[in-house]
């Protein structure tokens, strides 16, 4: 099975490598999936606390390369938004972007579950209920 | 010149020589005729050839022409090997013992006969791949017909005991049969010596050509029998019907007869490329070879690189070949079960790559794949969080996992 050019461009040159400061209040950190199964993608966002939107996005995956463009795309599209916007990023959205096989589903299932998981992390820091 | 991509995946298929090419062209077109047409000249030269063909692969093993039984492949021998005796010795019993490390022809035949009323022992090997002889003679009761070990397992390259396997089984009164697939072609092998009974191989694994292979039948001291799992004309003294492959039997033969010659050497020169390779990549930090490293084929290795996963590693390296025991694209996410079996951690497992050196293998090749597989290592671990976490001092067994 080919990768899709976009796979390619984000495996090869990934957006937003790097590691946040998780111990700031404003920093959200969201690590899913488990060594044995093959994928573990950690995903941060900073957000600014006066206008409420994600300034920063970083992400580090361990995974096949479907996995690292799914985090990579992840982290370009959390930039600049809100955490309503964001809560809205929907694994389909990632599938049909990177044009991943149906095989390559659950590393977009795991790049939402990131996202959601690193705004719960932020949310309960502000003392904020977790979003489903 | 480097010529890439370069290929290190000879355990999956190798290239097939342009000697066994040429000894098969003029059986397509020329002497197409039927092996079985005994009335005919056509027929004769068919039938000439096959004997020839015969005569070589029976002669690489140290068997007789009259015990190589072609078919279409190891698959098939292995069905035809397993399935052919648990039918053939029903009335002595009904078990039989394999390995849970053997190829999935193996093990699915085994599965196959279970529901057939088939009882079946599925050994675990050690942590290095090898199987415990012990274990393997407290095995056998007075019902076990059939031993199924494979000669050297295919992902890790580690090569079984054996002769002393074939002397329990002949102690004990029971069929001996080994997958050779992997080895054939690669390490001498005596059947006589070893004391088998039955051996499956192929030869689009040794630079023959795909959709041929054989198993080999002992006919004498003791003379074994398979009953045929195809019915026909009654080809191969009665135990696989079907018009024989001409052209491929003739490559066959062809790609027998070469490595007879040259088996030795190119091992020599293999084992020095493989060591090399190896070398090079376990200096890298958290790098693991799979599979003991003495008894084992001289062409291949498995080595693991930790926090990192096999088919990004594999993206990393696009112009190198090679396979990995990480199963992303399978609806299972299940990494290879021979590792597993082997008492590997999952994560392990997904983190290893098999390389297998051919004939054509240059040490230019080697040298490409030592730095290129050493700086995408590298370049993986840096966006890898478990390598973060590990450098952290971080006991990763200790993490609570989100499994999705």
């Amino acid at each position: 099975m080919a990768y899709s050019e976009k796979v390619n461009d984000h495996y090869h040159n990934p957006r937003n490598i790097g590691t946040l400061d998780k111990s700031a209040r404003n920093v959200g950190t969201g690590l899913v999936g488990a060594p044995e199964c093959g994928d573990v993608m950690r995903l941060q966002i900073a957000v600014n606390e006066e206008t409420g939107l994600i300034e920063d996005a970083k992400f580090k995956t361990f995974g096949c390369g479907s996995a690292i463009a799914s985090s990579s795309l992840a982290t370009e599209w959390l930039k600049g938004k809100s955490i309503d916007e964001a809560m809205q990023i929907d694994n389909m959205d990632i599938v049909e972007e990177l044009a991943l096989p149906p095989v390559k589903i659950h590393c977009s299932v795991l790049a939402e579950d990131a996202i959601k998981s690193a705004i719960n992390d932020y949310r309960k820091k502000q003392g904020l209920e977790e979003l489903a | 010149m480097l010529k890439l991509p370069i290929y290190l995946d000879n355990s999956a298929t190798t290239a097939m020589d342009p000697r066994v090419l040429e000894a098969m062209l003029p059986y397509f077109t020329e002497h197409f005729g039927n092996a079985a047409s005994r009335n005919h000249k056509f027929g004769w030269e068919a039938e000439e050839a096959v004997d020839y063909a015969r005569e070589q692969v029976a002669a690489l093993i140290g068997a007789t022409s009259k015990e190589i039984i072609f078919t279409s492949g190891a698959t098939e021998s292995d069905n035809l090997a397993i399935k052919g005796v648990f039918e053939m010795y029903a009335s002595k019993g009904n078990h039989i013992i394999t390995v849970n490390t053997e190829h999935k022809a193996v093990i699915d035949a085994c599965r196959h006969l279970e529901k057939l009323g088939g009882k079946v022992t599925y050994l675990s090997p050690a942590e290095d791949g090898l199987i415990d002889l012990n274990e393997l003679e407290a095995a056998i009761t007075p019902e076990t017909v059939l031993i199924s070990v494979m000669y050297a397992n295919n992902e890790i390259g580690v090569i079984q005991p054996i002769r002393e396997i074939g002397a329990l089984a002949r102690k004990h009164n029971v069929v001996f049969h080994t997958d050779a697939t992997q080895a054939v072609g690669k390490v001498p092998i005596d059947v006589n010596a070893d004391f088998i009974d039955l051996m499956s191989f192929t030869g689009h694994k040794m630079y023959g050509p795909k959709g041929i292979g054989a198993l080999y039948v002992r006919r004498k001291n003791p003379r074994i029998k398979v009953t045929a799992q195809m019915d026909g004309g009654g080809h191969e003294r009665g135990m696989r019907s079907g018009t024989l492959n001409v052209p491929g039997i003739v490559g066959f033969g062809k790609a027998c007869a070469l490595c007879a010659e040259e088996m030795n050497s190119e091992a020599a020169r293999l084992s020095a490329l493989r060591d090399k390779l190896e070398t090079e990549l376990l200096k890298i930090e958290e790098t693991y070879v799979n599979g003991n490293r003495q008894h084992r084929l001289p062409h291949v290795t498995n080595i693991s690189f930790k926090y990192i996963e096999g088919e990004g590693l594999m993206m990393g390296v696009k112009d190198i070949a090679v396979s990995s025991g990480s199963a992303c694209t399978s609806a299972s996410l299940e990494p290879s079960y021979v590792l597993k079996n082997l008492g590997l951690d999952d994560e392990l497992a997904h983190s290893s790559l098999r390389f297998g050196l051919s004939r054509y293998t240059t040490e230019e090749e080697i040298d490409y794949t030592i730095e290129h597989v050493r700086s995408a290592v590298q370049r993986l671990r840096e966006m890898s969080p478990l390598w973060e976490m590990f450098k952290e001092g971080i006991d990763l067994k200790t993490v609570e996992w989100q499994e999705h």
